[in-house]
């Protein structure tokens, strides 16, 4: 593999042929704005975000799909990289509501993060603004397309993560948009509401629905787990926020998954804060359950297992654990039964 | 599993999830993977895109089989036929990998003596799979380099699903498509920690690891290191504890963090075991159906209450850790050691991580595991060591058992099949928004998807005069239920399709008692209804 030496900000760096310069950048430690541009993703060079100077180019250059070539000399903050960036922000949020104050993704916003950067207040183009309703007929995810900027990543994560192509763009010019066939809602089109969209989107176009008004970005605690529904084993944050989960977000360091999720993952969490949960253990009195502490339960529970099994022996006893518990409840569970009730009955349904 | 460990000597997925993007060819069979485990459906689709040639056998035009070069609509539980006529082609070109076969494996006049007799057009009487599918998917499979088989539990909730799987690896075997990347056979599991429940041992005839509870010196190793003389005799399978409590010999169970009156077949047969009990304790999120049978019922903690381990399809251990407070007070694993402490056995654990370590340091296979090294990958395991790294793939160069094992299988046809009074098959399965019985207390899921659509072919529909969302009676030798109907043509005519995630239309009241007689699964493939327009 060929090695290509460039200047980045005055730096040298070394490289592989084929790099862009925004990798290039990266290595060495250099950040280069992007809106459009994820790792996980095919890149496009949309939102012009990125664009550097490029010594003896005819113009700025898309720093995330322009490869490196050899005694390049690039500019990433230049004055005239700062003026077009600024531009291109002004022209962004010319039609964005810039309802900061209550928007959801205020804290994980790349637009809100770039415009405070450069130093983009409001926007001094003057023109038609898109007036769409917001969606909001499922329960997963709330799609503001006032808040678009067209940047494509939701239809690259549903072609390339999930692989449906439920979403393009349509229309031309300045209705351009991200949209299912015949422009319908989520609901009424193929859409799995796994949310993956949600997750790559970097404005307020989509956000979780649960999440909303649950508390701001950098109020939550996350927690890296295990998905509790099938055996794929993929990893998230649990988002919690004063003792109460308030979502689940996408884990970059997820080995399994990355960063793709489906409905369950994502959105089936919140059975945990199903109002029908037990909080205290119930005794059967006279066919009605009746609230119990936990001492006057496994009291009760002891007694009537140290009995049964006197008068019946060790193999009137059978435990059910579960596949869906952790390795060390089960682990107890079987240890129980053997070493305490004396007998190998123990099983769960998940045996094939 | 069970057939996998028959064969290989080890019952697992052999190979791991982030290879499927770069294999050549998926082979499916009985699974629907895009429903039941979506993101490795998301990594099919995406080898699909990158030119893998997909083979999907399924009743049902399932959404992968809908981009599949080859669909096989097999008749349900034609699935040995299938295999073995398969097998007699490759056979027949010679096409099969001699030299793994002389070198890797034993009993292979067994299988060949058998497939002898599965010519094409017998096959393809019998399973409906049109001839020259057989022959293309049997040149494909034995050619592709990298190929990978999958399935799941369209393969082993037959009355024959061990010999299934046995059917499976013989024709991985046959093509030595095993022990290297992207290959292998691929069982993915179903619950988030079925592999972790197997490898604790929370089955009647094995320890952690698969160790025996028979073999003298395990027993005496797990003796002196809980300090207990252990019972040396295989317990009861759920299907014999049920049987048992029937019979009056079962008086008490525990169940922890399942519902077998939802989940398990036959559920008016569950309901009376529940009811002959002398003493019932649930351990439960909610009170479930299964609870409402208890004496005594425990609040569970949920998944996001414990610090843990899970252990995937693919053998990955990977934490699971505690972002909020157990609702009841206590997790899971305390109240397990309190009512050990109150029955005279005391437990001295501070923490899951501490169960953990005592665990590990009793199977061999898992010694290498501490918490610290799962941090933040998790590991695959076998690990014998601190410094293993883990296993991706097994069988590298040798299998588990040493040499796998052939086995001649013949065709078993379904416990019960439609007659004239019962003259529709019934199938159950998962769909996408639902995970077990789980999911429905969700409340944005259920908010979504909360009455059960049963699939029926538009010719059936037809005849029935029904269209989707009319109401059905549907009933079966055991049971009844009600459902809404779904005209579609995902399902073959004379199919109807269910899934089991409602309480409200309860398919396992109807579902086949017939069991496979190794694992004593039961048939959730196929029973035989009669539908009726209410």
């Amino acid at each position: 593999m060929n090695l290509v030496k460039l200047t980045i900000n005055s730096r040298e760096v070394e490289v592989q042929s084929g790099t862009t310069i925004l990798k290039a950048a990266e290595k060495i430690g250099i950040d280069i704005p992007r809106l459009c541009y994820d790792d996980d993703l095919s890149p496009v060079g949309a939102c012009r975000l990125c664009m550097v100077e490029v010594k003896g180019a005819r113009s700025l250059v898309p720093a995330c799909v322009t490869a490196v070539s050899p005694g390049m000399v690039v500019e990433t903050e230049s004055p005239v990289v700062i003026e077009s960036r600024r531009t291109t922000l002004n022209l962004l949020i010319s039609n964005h509501p810039l309802d900061c104050l209550i928007c959801e993704k205020l804290g994980d916003c790349g637009l809100a993060e770039y415009c405070y950067k450069y130093g983009v207040k409001e926007s001094t183009f003057q023109g038609e603004r898109h007036d769409y309703v917001i969606e909001e007929n499922n329960s997963f995810i709330i799609r503001d397309l006032n808040k678009c900027i067209q940047c494509g990543k939701c239809i690259r994560a549903c072609d390339e993560w999930t692989g449906i192509h439920n979403l393009d763009f349509i229309y031309r010019g300045f209705d351009v948009k991200p949209a299912t066939a015949l422009d319908s809602t989520y609901v009424d089109s193929e859409c799995v509401f796994c949310g993956n969209c949600v997750t790559v989107c970097p404005t307020g176009a989509l956000t979780e629905k649960q999440m909303k008004r649950q508390g701001r970005r950098w109020e939550v605690q996350k927690v890296k787990t295990t998905c509790p529904f099938c055996g794929t084993g993929c990893n998230f944050d649990l988002n919690v926020k004063d003792g109460r989960i308030t979502g689940v977000t996408a884990n970059r360091t997820s080995i399994v998954n990355g960063r793709a999720l489906c409905v369950k993952g994502h959105y089936g969490w919140d059975f945990v804060q199903n109002e029908k949960r037990l909080t205290t253990p119930l005794i059967k009195k006279d066919g009605e359950f009746m609230p119990a502490t936990w001492d006057e339960a496994l009291d009760l529970i002891a007694n009537r297992l140290k009995g049964i099994k006197e008068q019946y022996g060790p193999d009137a006893f059978a435990a059910l654990s579960s596949a869906r518990c952790t390795n060390e409840e089960n682990y107890l569970v079987q240890k129980f039964t053997r070493a305490v009730m004396g007998t190998n009955s123990v099983d769960h349904c998940a045996r094939t | 599993m069970a057939g996998l460990a028959t064969t290989f000597g080890s019952g697992a997925m052999t190979n791991s999830i982030n290879e499927i993007p770069d294999a050549e060819m998926l082979f499916l069979i009985g699974t629907n993977t895009t429903e039941a485990h979506p993101v490795i459906g998301y990594k099919m689709r995406e080898a699909k895109r990158k030119g893998a040639k997909l083979v999907v056998v399924d009743p049902r035009r399932t959404d992968l089989a809908r981009i599949a070069d080859y669909w096989l609509r097999l008749k349900p539980g034609t699935d040995i036929p299938l295999l073995n006529g398969i097998m007699h082609i490759i056979l027949q070109e010679g096409l099969q990998d001699q030299q793994f076969i002389s070198e890797r494996t034993e009993n292979f006049e067994a299988l060949a003596k058998t497939v002898k007799d599965y010519q094409p057009d017998v096959v393809s009487s019998i399973t409906g799979v049109p001839v020259e599918d057989l022959y293309a998917v049997a040149r494909l499979y034995a050619t592709t380099d990298k190929a990978m088989l999958f399935y799941t539990l369209g393969i082993t909730e037959h009355i024959c699903g061990t010999d299934n799987v046995m059917s499976i690896a013989n024709l991985a075997m046959l093509t030595g498509h095993l022990g290297r990347p992207c290959t292998g056979v691929n069982p993915l599991r179903g619950q988030n920690n079925v592999q972790g429940a197997c490898d604790m041992g929370a089955l009647p005839n094995v320890f952690s690891g698969y160790q025996k509870v028979i073999d003298p010196v395990v027993r005496a190793k797990f003796e002196e290191a809980w300090g207990v003389s252990l019972p040396e005799n295989p317990g009861l399978v759920i299907a014999d504890m049920f049987e048992k409590a029937h019979t009056g010999e079962l008086k008490a169970m525990y169940i922890l963090g399942e519902n077998p009156v939802l989940t398990d077949p036959n559920s008016n047969h569950i309901r009376s075991g529940l009811e002959k009990l002398d003493f019932l304790v649930v351990h439960e999120l909610f009170l479930t159906e299964t609870a409402e049978y208890a004496d005594v019922v425990l609040p569970a903690a949920s998944f996001a209450e414990t610090e843990g381990t899970f252990t995937s399809t693919e053998r990955r251990v990977q934490r699971v850790r505690k972002a909020i407070e157990p609702l009841p007070v206590l997790a899971n694993w305390q109240t397990v050691i309190k009512l050990s402490q109150r029955m005279g056995y005391p437990m001295s654990y501070a923490t899951p991580e501490e169960v953990w370590t005592e665990m590990a340091s009793l199977t061999p296979s898992l010694a290498g595991i501490n918490y610290q090294r799962l941090e933040s990958d998790g590991i695959q395991w076998p690990c014998p060591t601190s410094e293993h790294p883990g296993t991706a793939f097994l069988h590298a160069g040798a299998f588990t058992r040493g040499k796998g094992l052939f086995q001649g299988i013949d065709h078993i046809p379904p416990g019960e099949v439609p007659d004239d009074e019962y003259p529709f098959l019934l199938s159950t399965g998962r769909i996408l928004y639902h995970y077990n019985v789980t999911t429905p207390y969700s409340p944005g899921i259920h908010s979504m998807w909360s009455e059960e659509a049963s699939e029926m072919n538009p010719d059936d529909a037809a005849k029935l005069g029904l269209a989707t969302g009319d109401k059905v009676k549907v009933t079966s030798r055991r049971g009844d239920c009600v459902t809404n109907i779904l005209v579609t043509d995902r399902v073959p005519p004379g199919m109807l399709w269910m899934s089991f995630h409602y309480a409200n239309s309860p398919a396992n009241a109807l579902t086949s008692a017939v069991l496979d007689p190794v694992t004593k699964t039961g048939e959730y493939k196929v029973c035989a209804i009669k539908i009726e327009k209410i």
